[in-house]
């Protein structure tokens, strides 16, 4: 019988053992505002790339569970004066529904349609946002005040709140690990791989879609919901299509379908925009061709093609 | 060759003589193209039954219409007794009618051993239990094995699907099948891209199979239809062209005319 961390050799140990020890230094070297920005951003990545690396559905609508979180959880926070962790929780169920209801009309089609589905259900949520009276529409809703983590540490000590993030990031991760490695992981993994087949062997194969459809769109609403109080703030942007290219940006860019291929690739655009947000360049174009370059040097992303050479390495020491 | 006649639980409420497999007067239509044109066929339980003819005849098709892939234009299926015109493709697995496919279907990233695993996990009750260890699966290994070392694939268990050689990815389709323990077994051309070795071994193992439960079965390689089938149904044009033993439907002008200067090995 095999060991049962046997799935953990040492080399991940080893990446892991450094992330953390980066993670937790991180914010005593770098602003941790900064920092809990790119968590939010890749908690975002990795909650999508759930949907995309472990289903192979490529969803264009992910900023409407996003952006919606971040409105529920603002509104929470600002009007109605909840704590902190009810907040997340409402902002997380509300993109939740969503994406149930989202999932359950989108999941049907394939390819290029879910795709094009997904995009025009995510608008509609773009129109209401605009619309509706509690987004405070162009304005957004701003001033969210971040109230206190377990009622006892104020959220406005940026250590506080970047600590607070990691905990809710590395708790998501280790969520997503466990889904994917779970006995519902291997079913949809098989499904993946060939859905008609996984059909004939008497599998639902949508209901396992939509299930990991409503996984991915919660987790993407614990990040909007995060990112709103983290920045006391929900805008359009949040919701906007421009959002959802992003973050399908940020996965390819780490490497799909790796579990940390998705936070590298959000350090990376994040970074980006941060930098070039006063040089007066014209940051999409700056990244859009970063992104090609990137592509066309390491075809399977960042993570994906680190983990190849760490692959080679082996292979020549073994053979 | 092997009696395969009415299996002893044949039947049940529905009558000794009900066919497990009934289709009546189905006809399936691509954009106007018949396809299958008012089929009649009934599959009799515990039969070894071969279903052959030329390419396009609407074998493959008649697959997809049993097991509900394609709606058929008009007609009713009923298997064991039941309609079954208007269920899904998952619910007649459940019902216990599972297929194999003419192109090699597995799950190419998955192991041999976790392809058959993923079968077996059918008969469990957490399939959505997204917080539950796929460790929890070991549980199904020792019966992943037996089906694997069945289709002579015990050694290549930890390889990669993708990894495997044609004729023992469809070996491997097959265990994954046999994991269901189906009533009523579809096989569409499970032999094609096999070695003579390996041919013999799958002829071996779907008479042993055929012991208790129906095959329903399209093959190209006559001298295994000749070896293994109760009985054989001609296929043409998507219609039946003729129908019985192997020894009445090699007589028959009409087969004997269409197989000529087609492509059958
Ligand atoms: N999905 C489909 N759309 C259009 N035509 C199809 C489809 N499936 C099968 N056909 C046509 O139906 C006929 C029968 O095909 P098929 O059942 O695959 O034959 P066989 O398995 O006997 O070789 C062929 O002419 C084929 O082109
Ligand atoms: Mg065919």
């Amino acid at each position: 019988m095999k060991d049962a961390r046997a799935s953990f050799d040492p080399v991940t140990l080893a990446a892991i053992a450094a992330a953390a020890v980066l993670l937790v230094g991180a914010p005593f070297v770098f602003y941790p505002l900064f920092l809990t920005k790119v968590l939010c951003y890749a908690l975002f990545a990795c909650a999508f790339n759930l949907l995309l690396g472990s289903c192979g559905l490529l969803s264009f609508g992910h900023a409407a569970y996003f952006g919606t979180a971040a409105y529920v959880a603002g509104h929470a926070a600002k009007v109605w004066g909840l704590p902190f962790e009810a907040c997340l929780a409402l902002g997380v169920m509300a993109s939740a529904a969503l994406g149930a209801v989202f999932g359950y009309i989108s999941i049907r089609r394939q390819g290029i349609y879910f795709a094009m589905i997904t995009l025009a259900l995510a608008q509609m949520i773009y129109f209401l946002a605009l619309q509706l009276p509690f987004t405070g529409a162009e304005d957004g809703l701003t001033a969210i005040p971040r109230g206190k983590v377990l009622g006892l540490f104020s959220l406005d000590d940026p250590l506080v709140l970047y600590f607070t993030t990691l905990c809710l990031f590395v708790g998501a991760l280790m969520l997503i690990h466990r889904i994917t490695h779970s006995t519902f992981g291997q079913i949809l993994r098989a499904i993946r791989d060939n859905e008609p087949r996984a059909i004939s062997l008497g599998f639902e194969a949508n209901r396992f879609k939509l299930q990991a459809f409503v996984l991915s769109a919660a987790l993407v609403g614990l990040a909007g919901a995060n990112k709103a109080i983290a920045f006391k703030l929900a805008t359009l942007t949040d919701v906007h299509w421009s959002t959802s290219g992003s973050v399908i940006l940020m996965t390819l860019l780490g490497g799909l379908g790796t579990l940390l291929g998705p936070f590298v690739g959000a350090l990376v655009v994040v970074t980006l925009e941060n930098y070039l947000a006063d040089s007066g360049l014209p940051i999409q174009a700056v990244i859009g061709g970063i992104f090609i370059l990137c592509i066309l040097l390491f075809r399977r992303g960042i993570v994906g093609e680190a983990q190849g050479w760490v692959e080679t390495l082996r292979r020549r020491r073994a053979g | 060759m092997d009696n395969h006649c009415m299996a002893a639980n044949a039947g049940g409420e529905t009558g000794v003589r009900e066919p497990i497999l009934r289709m009546q007067g189905v006809r399936k239509t691509f954009a106007g193209f018949v396809a299958v044109r008012d089929l009649n066929l009934d599959v009799e339980r515990g039969t070894i039954h071969a279903l052959i003819g030329p390419n396009g005849a609407g074998k493959t098709t008649v697959f997809n219409l049993v097991t509900k892939f394609h709606q058929p234009t008009s007609g009713r299926i009923t298997f064991n007794g039941q309609d079954i015109t208007a269920k899904s493709p998952s619910d007649i697995a459940r019902l216990g009618m599972v297929r194999s496919f003419q192109i090699s279907a597995v799950f190419a990233s998955m192991s041999a051993l976790d392809n058959v695993r993923v079968a077996l996990q059918r008969f469990r009750g957490d399939n959505f239990a997204f917080w539950k260890s796929d460790r929890t699966l070991r549980s199904l290994d020792d019966r992943a094995r037996e089906l694997l070392a069945d289709v002579g694939l015990d050694d290549a268990r930890d390889r990669k699907a993708a990894e495997l050689p044609y004729g023992r990815r469809r070996a491997l389709e097959l265990a994954t099948t046999l994991a269901l323990d189906p009533e009523l077994l579809l096989l569409d051309e499970p032999m094609a891209g096999m070695g003579h070795e390996d041919v013999d071994r799958t002829s071996a193992l779907i008479r042993r199979v055929a012991k208790d439960r129906t095959v329903l079965m399209v093959e190209h390689n006559l001298s295994v239809v000749a070896d293994l089938s109760d009985r054989i149904t001609v296929l043409a044009r998507g219609e039946i062209l003729s129908e019985g033993t192997y020894a009445q439907v090699s007589k028959d002008p009409a087969v004997i005319e269409a197989y000529v200067g087609t492509d059958h090995d």
